[in-house]
């Protein structure tokens, strides 16, 4: 009998008799204050929520803000003018390893906890959004819902390949406790508030 | 003291644990601060007792339906191009993570936290056959510079001053001596992981969740250390638990907000990653592994330990845990989940842990899947009593004890000599002989007992 065999067959024989599962659609109903809510939770945790009307608000922010030479990724097309545009996931992703600032574009976002949900296809190489020293994300508003029962909901059975919540900068408190952000994801999370 | 080092019984561990009465202070404080941040979450959820009931009855539903959904979830996963092993034990397991590396020639792996691995002790064996392997997550790298276990499931170095990290990496990474700033130090490890990442061709990380209905399995991390290692390497090896398995993607809504509030008092760990189908031209692996658990699954009184989701809850409410450290427990988990898990892998080896709780409850009243800890912890000692794993010493005075109670003469002879030795002869239970006597002061005795004041008094 090989090893799946037998931890099936004794899985089998041990579980318990068939229990039903519980329904979780009734938990959709809960509601929030949406963008606010948004904004509140991710400032909580150490991100930055920058309000934009457009695109160009946003090359104005970055021009303002990140004025030293330094490498600049995008997967959003209408800024490949200020940063280079990756198209496809055809790029090495070690060849990402010197990417200060990366910007790159939210399926959704949660309100309740400030996370954003990005899909393969929206960040193109999937460690660019670890790698980069500073990462930032655009969320349209119309795209943010209130609990991760919405966002799952929304998410429903979208295929891919590879898929990530992020709520802002990567973190660590394991020394004594002590909340340092920058452990070894990106140092910094925005977020373009686009309505 | 080299003794007492070689026991392993929770009692005299905890001793070594407290001959520094100052760090039992903060380590106390410490987890008791981590679980007023949980209720300070917890209490912004309105429907939250409504959450962890149906995360309960979701994860009753997967242990009734077990072998379906481990089927289905390998049928999925393959179909998503994953390949899939099955371990019974943890023999096996690290013979398969052995066999991949070997057959790609890699000879120096990532990892990021997996308390499965550490219950397979994989380290060793990898180090044992040549293998060189790095602990990614911050706090297992500073346990596995000191040749330590992690004493906590998520805060592995939490027993740690940060002044003993900061000697740590003097030695080991070259940071000047003296320093022990948590930023400088983060940032010395960033820098000195970054390199293993970009270098590393195999990564190993844990499994939060493996969704039966898609073949994904999801991993939560607040490092981005996970998805590091696995998104730069050829090999992503993943291993897991039989019990790791949830339905459909829709219930991991339910686990995720349930996860980090329980845990630290976060809202949601910084990363929860989906790992459906391999990168291109990548290879993707799966271990299934049993290790005891479907044993557990047949056990009625204790099967429910299988829900646990390994937020820690439990542990920084009990006050024994806080008081004794997690090293005390001599098991790769640790606190009171971790003494419902241990008996059943060796119920000779684990006989102390059940004892090892006040049966308060506390850990039963925070855990997010609502499992019966305290109630359980109960169980295993009249299981580990009527299979004779009991020590000699608590044998003999519960016999005496029996004696005493059955016995209304024994009953009243005892109470009255006890009342006179705590009067005339109270370094009788003051000494050293006595454990229960140390950081305790004995009570005033009474005159008389309960029993002599009625028969005076009544009319």
């Amino acid at each position: 009998m090989t090893s799946r065999e037998k931890i099936l067959s004794a899985v089998k024989t041990n579980q318990p008799e068939l229990a039903t599962l519980p329904d979780v659609d009734f938990l959709l109903q809960e509601d929030i204050d949406v963008p606010e809510k948004f904004i509140a939770s991710l400032t909580t945790i150490g991100g930055q929520v920058i309000m934009v009307e457009d695109h160009d608000a946003i090359k104005a922010f970055i021009a303002e803000n990140f004025k030293h030479p330094s490498r600049k990724i995008t997967t959003v097309s209408e800024l490949g003018d200020i940063a280079e545009y990756v198209e496809d996931n055809s790029a090495n992703p070690h060849s990402l390893e010197n990417v200060d600032y990366a910007i790159i574009e939210a399926d959704l976002a949660v309100a309740e906890n400030g996370a954003i949900w990005v899909s393969e296809d929206k960040i193109r190489t999937r460690v660019l959004p670890f790698i980069t020293q500073h990462l930032a994300v655009i969320v349209r508003r119309e795209d943010i819902v209130p609990t991760m029962h919405q966002a799952y909901n929304k998410i429903g059975s979208n295929d891919y390949g590879f898929a990530t919540f992020i709520a802002g900068p990567s973190k660590t408190a394991d020394i004594e406790q002590s909340l340092v952000l920058g452990a070894h994801g990106a140092r910094s999370m925005t977020v373009f508030l686009m309505s | 003291m080299s003794e007492i080092q070689n026991t392993t019984n929770h009692a005299d561990l905890a001793e070594v644990f407290n001959n520094d009465e100052a760090r039992v202070d903060w380590h106390d404080e410490t987890l008791w601060w981590i679980r007023s941040k949980r209720d300070v979450a917890v209490n912004k959820i309105s429907n939250w007792e409504v959450l962890r009931e149906t995360a309960s009855q979701i994860k009753h539903n997967v242990l009734s339906n077990l072998n379906n959904y481990l089927q289905q979830f390998e049928g999925n996963a393959i179909a998503n191009g994953i390949i899939v092993h099955w371990a019974a034990d943890a023999t096996e397991h690290n013979q398969i993570v052995l066999s991949i590396l070997r057959k790609h020639s890699i000879g120096q792996m990532v990892k990021s936290k997996s308390m499965l691995t550490e219950e397979c002790h994989l380290n060793d064996f990898l180090e044992e056959n040549g293998i060189n392997v790095i602990d990614s997550d911050l706090g297992e790298r500073i346990v596995q510079l000191a040749k330590e276990m992690p004493s906590h499931i998520v805060l592995p170095c939490i027993h740690k001053k940060k002044e003993e990290i900061g000697e740590l990496f003097h030695q080991h990474l070259g940071t000047p001596a003296g320093n022990a700033d948590p930023q400088f130090l983060t940032e010395t490890a960033r820098q000195h992981l970054r390199d293993t990442f970009l270098t590393r061709r195999a990564a190993l990380t844990g499994v939060n969740f493996a969704i039966a209905e898609t073949g994904e399995f999801v991993v939560c991390t607040n490092e981005g250390n996970a998805d590091m290692g696995a998104h730069l390497a050829d090999v992503h090896i993943a291993s897991m638990g039989i019990e790791k398995i949830i339905p459909e993607r829709k219930h991991l809504g339910v686990f995720l907000r349930l996860l980090t509030r329980s845990a630290t008092g976060q809202p949601i760990t910084t990363y929860s990653s989906h790992f459906k189908r391999p990168n291109k031209g990548k290879e993707m692996h799966i271990i299934i592994v049993d290790n005891g658990r479907s044993i557990q699954l047949g056990r009625e009184d204790f099967r429910n330990s299988l829900k646990c989701i390994r937020c820690g809850a439990c542990m920084n409410t009990c006050p024994v845990y806080r008081r004794s450290g997690g090293h005390s427990y001599h098991n790769a988990i640790s606190g009171p989940i971790g003494s419902i898990l241990a008996p059943n892998l060796d119920m000779e080896k684990y006989a102390d842990l059940p004892f090892a709780s006040t049966l308060c409850g506390s850990c039963t009243n925070v855990c997010p899947v609502k499992i019966d800890i305290h109630q359980q912890l109960y169980k295993w000692r009249q299981v580990i009593v009527k299979n004779g794993y009991v020590p000699a010493a608590k044998t003999a005075s519960m016999k005496i004890m029996d004696w005493t109670l059955s016995s209304p003469t024994a009953y009243h002879t005892a109470g009255k000599a006890g009342r006179l030795v705590l009067e005339y002869a109270p370094f009788m239970v003051n000494n050293k002989l006595n454990p229960w006597y140390k950081h305790r002061d004995m009570p005033e005795p009474p005159k008389e007992s309960f029993g002599e004041w009625y028969k005076k008094n009544r009319k």
